[in-house]
């Protein structure tokens, strides 16, 4: 254990799903004190759900992150063109910012991929839901057969996805489907999303499609997704293999549900509970790491 | 009476039937007899639209780009159209598109998640394009949630919205009252988009027409998802014996039906067989009629039982996922 007597000053920008999901991951978390939560609607439940914690909110986004001045962390849950403004200020703050819109401003991280090597930078970028749920996917079949090409679906619960992502969604395909190739190591990436309205809501489903040629170790390929199940479930418990790796004509499809925790939305929302993972452990590698 | 604007999406749609593997000779001769029977708009593609080429759905065997161009090449007055589901489709395949010459783009999402549509109903405007905002499955809501979708897609700067009822499951009355709501909630005009899993297509047409739908979508031989659309040639002889206005001559309609026919041959033509009957009457998406087929017989398993599964799922459009999934699990329930 490293030292918990230092308690980093956590700010939440942004007060919606992820925002406010995170709030609540965040608050169980022995190395950080969320300090505030900014939206900008001053009705918003998330602003309310920080109130009965004791939280101190602000309905005016960004502004209250520099009026604190004392902020080790923020974590930026808007919208990728809110976070391309703020992540110069935060930066000139001297704040670590890690960013949760697909903006993509700083270097993208998907912990069981490249955490290892996240350097000393002011901002990291997570990508998208969808990224960090599949990325590792990718990236343990491509550790041990290569893939000329990765596609992914991800298949989230309408009420699971919020404004600021319908806003996005351009940003959302554009930034997953580069992260396939960057992050997980196929020659190209594409990735959809499709929000289904069923009710009861569905989980969050992701499937991968790797074109590997028909050749390909699929004995191999199972061992590493196994594994990298594994190291994910460490974080997100609610990650599970859905359907085997199988060789279907040229590729490999696999597929994947996240259920989450069930903190802000119920456990249907695991898009929120992969990305926020991802945050928690960012913030600590750069944070705790540093001075553990 | 009404003076309709006829979309014809044989080129789009009907690429589910063909397995999206329509080639720029069958487009480009497609859209010229389209083009010469006066069709108003000729929509091309991968049947999911731009950026629908994958593996999950289907793979084309050139570029929908090259589609596009053919279909653009071959027209002297039809407008060439395309669709774009966001979270396939993204801003580049618009700017290609709009650089090929393509000058109708119609921004679809499921009925319910208008606001995924925001973003590139803008792009599309902002090219210059006459933009559609498009609702799939809209038998999977109802009319008062319909007109509160339709109006999103109305402030986001759509010129009209277009109804698709993708499953085939709906009965004329109940498309009457959902463009009934839609027409009372935005003043743009509406497009209706059916399928003929019941052998409702020109009759739920005619509903929505009596409700003030003006833009009418078919294809040729019916050529699309499930058990197909509205059969365009039939169509536009039904509209003209109704009495409505429609720009289409008989004629020249028979004709690209045969032209369109001649270069699919010896494809089977879509028909109302028992899958899509059954995907009618369980409101699963119609795009799912071959995928079905298709793992049914894979994993040796009725496909009756699959289709009520994906019903019970409530699938909507895009998860040929699930249909592989549920199959393999009747198959090692068995």
């Amino acid at each position: 254990m490293t030292d918990t007597t230092k308690r980093f000053r956590a700010a939440i920008v942004g007060s919606g799903n992820i925002g406010t999901d995170l709030m609540y991951k965040l608050s169980r978390n022995p190395h950080f004190e969320v300090v505030l939560l900014a939206g900008i609607d001053p009705a918003s439940e998330g602003l309310a759900r920080a109130r009965e914690m004791g939280i101190a909110t602000s309905s005016n986004g960004a502004e209250a992150v520099f009026e604190d001045g004392k902020i080790d962390v923020v974590f930026e849950a808007t919208s990728a063109y809110v976070h391309r403004v703020n992540a110069p200020r935060y930066e000139l703050a001297g704040i670590f910012a890690v960013d949760l819109t697909p903006a993509k401003v700083g270097a993208p991280v998907v912990p069981t991929v490249n955490l290892a090597q996240q350097g000393n930078v002011m901002n990291v970028n997570l990508l998208s839901c969808a990224a960090q749920a599949t990325v590792p996917m990718v990236h343990a079949v491509t550790s041990v057969a290569p893939v000329s090409y990765a596609e992914i679906v991800a298949t989230v619960a309408s009420k699971s996805i919020g404004p600021g992502t319908r806003d996005n969604i351009e940003e959302f395909t554009y930034t997953t489907s580069n992260a396939l190739a960057e992050l997980g190591g196929a020659g190209k990436g594409k990735s959809l999303i499709i929000v289904n309205p069923a009710e009861p809501p569905i989980l969050m489903r992701n499937t991968i499609y790797c074109v590997t040629g028909p050749d390909v170790d699929i004995e191999a390929v199972r061992r590493s997704v196994h594994e990298r199940v594994a190291e994910v479930q460490k974080d997100v418990p609610g990650y599970n293999l859905v359907l085997e790796p199988f060789v279907r004509e040229d590729h490999i499809m696999i597929a994947v549900e996240v259920a989450g925790a069930g903190d802000f939305l119920p456990k249907y929302a695991g898009n929120l509970d992969i990305i926020n993972a991802a945050a928690v452990a960012v913030a600590q590698k750069r944070l705790i790491g540093a001075t553990a | 009476m009404a003076d309709i604007t006829f979309v014809d999406v044989t080129l789009r749609d009907g690429n589910h039937t063909y397995k999206h593997q329509f080639t720029s000779e069958i487009v480009g001769k497609t859209a010229a007899a389209l083009d010469a029977a006066g069709i108003d708009i000729i929509e091309v593609g991968h049947g999911d639209g731009l950026g629908g080429s994958t593996v999950h759905v289907g793979r084309t065997p050139e570029p929908a780009i090259n589609l596009i161009r053919a279909a653009c090449g071959a027209v002297k007055n039809a407008r060439i159209g395309v669709l774009l589901l966001p979270g396939f489709g993204v801003y580049r395949d618009l700017e290609e598109c709009k650089d090929a010459g393509v000058t109708v783009a119609r921004v679809a999402s499921h009925a319910t998640e208008a606001d995924t549509t925001k973003q590139h109903i803008r792009k599309a405007s902002d090219l210059g394009m006459f933009t559609v905002g498009y609702l799939i499955s809209v038998g999977m809501t109802d009319p008062k949630t319909l007109a509160e979708e339709a109006k999103k897609l109305e402030s986001y700067g759509a010129s009209y919205v277009n109804l698709a009822e993708s499953q085939g499951h709906l009965v004329p009355s109940e498309v009457a009252e959902r463009v009934r709501a839609v027409r009372n909630a935005v003043s743009i005009p509406i497009g209706f988009h059916p399928h003929n899993n019941l052998g409702l297509a020109n009759g739920n047409i005619l509903a929505a027409i009596e409700e003030g739908a003006t833009y009418i979508d078919g294809s040729l031989k019916g050529f699309g998802g499930g058990a197909g659309n509205a059969q365009t040639e039939s169509t536009v002889a039904m509209l003209k014996r109704a009495g409505h206005h429609v720009n289409a001559d008989l004629t020249g309609i028979l004709d690209a039906a045969t032209v369109f026919a001649d270069l699919v041959a010896p494809y089977p033509m879509p028909t109302i067989d028992n899958n899509s009957i059954m995907m009618g009457f369980a409101n699963v998406y119609g795009g799912y009629v071959l995928p079905v087929r298709r793992a049914a017989e894979k994993y040796n398993i009725d496909p009756m039982a699959l289709i009520m599964k994906l019903g019970e799922r409530k699938v909507v459009a895009g998860q040929e996922d699930a249909v592989e999934q549920e199959a393999q699990a009747l198959a090692a329930a068995r």
